[in-house]
């Protein structure tokens, strides 16, 4: 009988394409993409940042964590008999035959400079620190590109109305790629204006929770001390013991 | 353009295997298996990549000589330097920070803000990034910060769980710090403002972890990394503290009398090197999962590249428990977009169930990663009750319309918008179908070795977050890395803050560690094939990187 491959090595293999790259040989469906105007004939199924690797780009700019959490593969793009300006994060899409795309390696956007704890909480701190607020016009072109499918538009007429809320709770999920910013004719940057009405709803608009403050006593007084002396001093074995005997709390 | 066909997401014949787990989700909605005894556990550990045979080799140069780590890792502590001593001009200091911080991902960021806050002044600190600032792991940290701050808990209870989970390794004065400091986190994160989920009452909404005995999980949805860093830089960004991007620090620098004084940093794009003259140095360049160990997928970012590790080790640091790879068990195996990608550990707590081929659940969900980990590789591969993927994976079944049986509907939207937005985008609905998994490479256990202070063997060396190692051991529970993040962020912070006050001022700037270590490398008898750090991975097209030229 032939030498049986490890488990090891067999699921080395089977994750061969994610961790060393595409071979060519293995691929059966293609398709035409054209990155900045290049055509480039790339497997089938990959997503944008995998189909630019295939061809040969390696990134510094433009790739972070691969996963749809970080916001650096912002990529706009045009697909072939369309007229419609399109836009992805690279890692998130898969590419489609005839498609024309570039990515934004940067959004330049000033952030304002402010102390949290010295805000008053109204929204007025929104005007005051992004008085362009006010230049909304409520054309929806933010909520059309952000990729996280988040009412962008939405939540800046929330950030005009005060509504803390609103902005924080809509806004939670942006990963500030910057593409609404970089589309917006009014020229907002309505990333930071949510993270400053988040900060400040978190700050600011959130009940207390009640039993931090004790935790927080209780430590500061040393209470564990004596149970912290022994459990320290514990040997593997009585560590172990413990351990086993723990009693998990009910569902 | 493809020969399969996809029903709602999924090829047929995998729609067939669904239904199989459609009909045995009600059986199985009140069921769970029990957690293994420690036999069972020792058992079924025996398939864990960190103890299946091979894999390994000793470390042949250096404070670790004669250690086991992982060969990917072994290979770049067996590297030769980016840069020739003779080509490097100390002589002319770009920066002179009292701090320098290298990586920004929740531990760097979370140093500098305690660093100010010690009366550093900004313009004294320097970050310097080797992507863009928040380029880390931590930004994609999914489920959440463990701190015991109920009545029914305690921070030694804490302490116990992690201690089991680590096999009893863990160094235990930093792994008191790290349970001691998990309420004041949790009170620090709440006085910058960030969201993290409450009850209508205010109280925390506290869920499992893996391994844990109390429920002490402190999330913001499933974006828990995501808002921690980006409320972290936010307050970083107010401060006005410099922070440079595409700057990887690609050695370290002495200052001739064992203390480390800096680094040398390379602009990525334009290749030209800056030297920086810091009285304190604070590593916190996270992992390694982008070394693809065992040729594993990752969860990890495009930087994970281990650089850290290699430039302490070369400085002469000691490092400790790097042999232990932590893989997660709910890596995505379907759709082959986004292999690797994780599947937070907080589905499992909240019902989802792993499944197999027969619709069986075969293991307890809440498992130490470790063994919930082997215990799938056992199922795909000794038990052959895995699911074939179309690109040859095996995998196990994740049900998650189960979170919605147990939790009422809508709790996927609630609490998953990040893991339901990642599987639409491919066509996949989490709420009404189960989803495919498979373990994935996703922490760096061990590291430089630290003391609860953040320091290092050596004088003004200090680490912070992923790059450390000791306070997990040799096994990481939920919710402990982005604490450990901001809790030895925090701490290195300080303790630099002390240092660069009583410090003695350093000496002349030297690459002469460099060179004892290429001397070493020369005595070992290991050819100049390798170098590091390698500071980011090689994903292009082979028949491209086979006709590749030099040009310019």
């Amino acid at each position: 009988m032939k030498e049986k491959k490890s488990i090891m090595d067999r699921i080395a293999d089977s994750n061969k394409s994610v961790t060393t790259g595409i071979d060519e040989k293995d691929i059966k469906y293609w398709v035409k993409i054209y990155i900045m105007g290049k055509a480039y004939r790339v497997p089938a199924g990959l997503t944008i940042m995998q189909a630019m690797e295939f061809a040969g780009y390696r990134f510094i700019r433009s790739s972070g964590c691969r996963a749809g959490f970080c916001g650096a593969c912002a990529t706009v793009y045009r697909k072939a008999d369309d007229y419609k300006l399109q836009t992805a994060m690279a890692c998130q899409t898969r590419v489609e035959d005839g498609m024309f795309l570039v990515q934004i390696p940067f959004a330049p956007a000033e952030k304002a400079t402010y102390n949290i704890n010295k805000e008053e909480y109204n929204g007025g701190v929104l005007f005051k620190y992004y008085p362009e607020l006010a230049r909304c016009v409520s054309c929806n072109t933010c909520t059309k590109s952000c990729p996280q499918g988040i009412e962008v538009m939405d939540y800046i007429q929330d950030a005009i109305k005060g509504d803390f809320k609103a902005v924080a709770e809509e806004s939670f999920d942006c990963i500030q790629c910057g593409l609404c910013a970089i589309r917006c004719p009014a020229e907002l940057v309505q990333y930071h204006i949510a993270q400053l009405a988040r900060r400040m709803y978190g700050r600011h608009g959130l009940l207390e929770p009640k039993y931090l403050k004790t935790r927080l006593k209780e430590i500061k007084k040393d209470k564990y001390k004596d149970d912290w002396d022994k459990l320290l001093k514990a040997a593997t074995k009585e560590l172990e013991k413990m351990y086993a005997e723990r009693k998990r709390e009910p569902d | 353009m493809s020969e399969i066909k996809f029903i709602r997401g999924y090829p047929e014949y995998m729609r067939k295997l669904i239904d199989i787990v459609n009909k045995t989700r009600i059986k199985r909605k009140d069921y769970q298996p029990p957690a293994m005894s420690k036999k069972e556990r020792e058992d079924v550990l025996k398939l864990h990549p960190d103890y299946a045979p091979g894999g390994k080799r000793k470390i042949s140069i250096g404070l670790n000589k004669g250690d086991v780590g992982p060969n990917e890792v072994v290979d770049l502590l067996e590297a030769y330097p980016l840069i020739e001593e003779e080509e490097i001009d100390l002589s002319k200091v770009d920066y002179d920070p009292d701090i320098l911080i290298i990586g920004g991902g929740l531990a760097g960021t979370s140093a500098a803000i305690w660093a100010n806050n010690q009366g550093i002044p900004a313009s004294k600190i320097l970050l310097t990034n080797k992507l863009r600032h928040g380029d880390a792991n931590s930004m994609m940290a999914e489920g959440g910060t463990q701190a015991a701050d109920r009545p029914n808990d305690s921070p030694l209870i804490h302490y116990l769980d992690a201690m089991g989970g680590g096999h009893f390794a863990n160094k235990t004065d930093v792994l008191k710090a790290l349970v001691e400091d998990a309420p004041f986190i949790m009170r620090w994160l709440l006085d910058l403002g960030a969201m993290i989920d409450r009850e209508e009452n205010g109280d925390f909404t506290e869920k499992w972890g893996g391994g844990t005995c109390r429920r002490r999980l402190h999330s913001c949805r499933d974006y828990t990394g995501l808002e921690e860093l980006r409320v972290i830089r936010d307050e970083f960004r107010n401060r006005k503290i410099p922070s440079i991007e595409f700057y990887p620090a690609i050695e370290l620098l002495t200052d001739g009398k064992g203390r480390v004084a800096g680094a040398v940093l390379c602009n990525l794009e334009t290749e030209e090197y800056k030297i920086v003259k810091a009285k304190a140095t604070i590593l916190a360049t996270g992992g390694f999962g982008r070394l693809h160990i065992r040729g594993f997928p990752t969860t990890n970012h495009y930087g994970a590249t281990c650089d850290g590790v290699v430039l302490a080790y070369r400085a002469g640091a000691k490092l400790r428990d790097i042999d232990t790879v932590q893989y997660h068990p709910t890596g995505a195996a379907f759709p082959p977009q986004i292999i690797g990608l994780l599947l937070t550990e907080k589905l499992r707590s909240m019902g989802a169930q792993p499944v197999n081929k027969d619709g069986e659940a075969f293991v307890f969900p809440l498992e130490p990663r470790d063994v919930e980990a082997s215990s799938f590789i056992r199922e795909c591969y000794v038990r052959n009750k895995g699911i074939l993927t179309p690109t040859g994976m095996r995998g196990i079944w994740l049900d998650t319309p189960l979170i919605e049986i147990k939790n009422g509907e809508g709790t996927i939207d609630k609490a998953f918008p990040g893991m339901k937005r990642m599987f639409e985008r491919f066509d996949i609905d989490m709420r009404k179908d189960p989803v495919l998994v498979f373990p994935t490479l996703h922490y760096q256990n061990g590291g430089v070795e630290t003391d609860p202070e953040g320091k290092t063997n050596l004088e003004g060396l200090f680490v912070a977050g992923e790059i450390s190692g000791g306070v997990h051991g040799k096994n990481r529970l939920m919710g402990n890395s982005t604490l450990d993040c901001m809790v030895f962020g925090r701490r290195s912070g300080i303790y630099a803050a002390e240092y660069v006050r009583t410090a003695k001022r350093n000496g002349k700037l030297s690459l002469a560690h460099m060179r004892k270590y290429v001397n070493m490398l020369k005595e070992a008898g290991i050819k100049p094939e390798r170098r590091a750090p390698i500071l980011l991975p090689e994903y292009r097209g082979k028949a491209v990187l086979a006709r590749m030229i030099d040009v310019f």
